[in-house]
């Protein structure tokens, strides 16, 4: 036991990688189990490890985390990322709670049934620069400073990060009407711990291509089109 | 700015449940500002109200807070319910998310379209009976105290009372075999200010009937 933390995953982004994100930005080294197979998961969940039989799960200060909410917490309050009082908490909340849904929107994309992708895709990017980039832009607008809370890097910078890139990946030039965060997103990614996470050969996972996304269905036994739009919440049942 | 907190919201369970629980069982008197009509949303919209275009929100200590889950992290914290540190809140959010998964479910399933019903009926039995109930009496189990975290009340305490009550709305057998989570459930609803929202006439709201799914669906738009 090295003391780091174990991420157990699979090989992909998912809902793991927002946390591969936080611990790399707070300057943490962490180790990764990625298991390959169905077979792989149920053993972990026979060894009892998992609370609820879901992953993300990971292995931190002598627990066995589980909930990627609770994780992300977790490693926000340890590593000073979670304001220093009550209200800074709060915008805080409220800003990763916004781009968690964006997030989910865009990660469960490629499960779109075909006919779907390109109205989903349209969804996402009507809700991305209509809902939720101005959110960001005017937060940044309001206060004039470097960061969305307490001038001072925090979670929902990171996270924020994160979203700019996934929602490029869909469409490149979604920012253009965002010259603030345009902006943001130049900085952060200058960040020392946050750039080292950019470059190549970090543990940051690519996009699902065809081949894992078989992986990931087979591993998580999704069967059928899972956007699900119920009031601008994306649900799944697995 | 001392007043109470304000809700908006339909006058419906949803999402804007959990928060009238937390709050009543906190003891903090709460007002409400219901949602009746789509232009009533339209409005509260283009005040500019609602950070995400969303309800829940609440308005609290001169912040008009969105997302159900900053505002219960938010009550929680300013009226210690969320543990004495970093390793119980850990838990206590652990917990938390685990309920909140399984009360979405219900929450899908009260404005689910009827042809849907059944699957995810079936789906939230199963999920009910071998997954998250056996973990939470695990948890109690593996303790023996009268609370989840920490041997005092948290959050999670008052989260899991409304999810239990959901479950026996939709079949009481489903908590026979949990003797710990039966037990915890009749603790919990004795406590003065749990009772009292539990009474008839307190903000506590019932389950919806096809008639306000209807009229859910027009505001929200789904």
């Amino acid at each position: 036991m090295t003391g780091k933390p174990v991420l157990h995953y699979f090989n992909g982004r998912g809902r793991m990688e927002s946390i591969r994100w936080l611990l790399a930005a707070a300057g943490v080294e962490f180790e990764e189990e990625l298991f390959e197979t169905r077979e792989e998961f149920e053993k972990l969940i026979q060894g009892g490890a998992l609370m609820y039989e879901q992953v993300p799960m990971v292995e931190i200060d002598g627990m066995k985390m589980v909930q990627t909410r609770a994780i992300l917490r977790y490693i926000a309050a340890k590593y000073d990322l979670y304001g220093r009082n009550r209200e800074e908490q709060a915008w805080i909340d409220m800003y990763v709670e916004g781009l968690r849904d964006l997030s989910d929107m865009i990660m469960f994309f490629p499960l779109s049934l075909p006919e779907e992708k390109a109205m989903n895709l349209e969804y996402i990017l009507q809700r991305a620069t209509t809902r939720f980039f101005p959110v960001y832009e005017k937060a940044l607008k309001d206060h004039g400073q470097d960061f969305l809370v307490g001038n001072r890097l925090s979670w929902a910078d990171v996270q924020l990060l994160e979203v700019i890139l996934m929602t490029e990946e869909c469409e490149a030039s979604v920012l253009s009407g965002f010259p603030l965060l345009q902006d943001f997103k130049v900085r952060t990614s200058q960040i020392p711990t946050i750039n080292r996470f950019l470059q190549p050969g970090s543990q940051r996972k690519p996009q699902l291509d065809e081949e894992s996304m078989g992986t990931a269905k087979d591993i998580f036994k999704f069967d059928r089109g899972m956007f699900l739009k119920n009031m601008s919440t994306i649900v799944a049942e697995y | 700015m001392a007043g109470k907190p304000v809700l908006h919201y339909v006058s419906a369970r949803g999402k804007m449940e959990c928060i009238r629980w937390l709050l009543a069982a906190a003891g903090v008197e709460f007002e409400e500002k219901f949602i009746n009509t789509p232009e009533d949303f339209e409005k509260l919209k283009k005040d500019g109200s609602l950070m995400f275009e969303q309800v829940p929100m609440v308005e609290i200590d001169g912040m008009k807070l969105v997302q159900t889950r900053a505002i219960l992290n938010y009550i929680a914290t300013k009226y210690d319910l969320y543990g004495k540190d970093m390793k119980e809140r850990a838990l206590i959010d652990m917990y938390a998310e685990g309920i909140e998964d399984l009360c979405q479910m219900f929450r899908v399933l009260a404005v689910c379209l009827p042809d849907e019903k059944e699957s995810k009926t079936s789906l939230i039995r199963d999920r009910t009976k071998n997954r998250y109930l056996p973990a939470f009496e695990k948890v109690l189990k593996s303790h023996g105290q009268d609370y989840f975290v920490g041997n005092r009340l948290t959050r999670v305490d008052i989260q899991l009372m409304e999810l239990l009550i959901y479950i026996e709305e939709l079949d009481p057998s489903l908590l026979a075999p949990f003797p710990l989570l039966k037990a915890l459930r009749s603790r919990i609803s004795n406590l003065p200010n749990v009772k009292k929202f539990l009474q008839p006439g307190s903000q506590r709201k019932p389950p919806m009937n096809a008639k306000q799914v209807e009229e859910a669906r027009k505001i929200f738009k789904f």
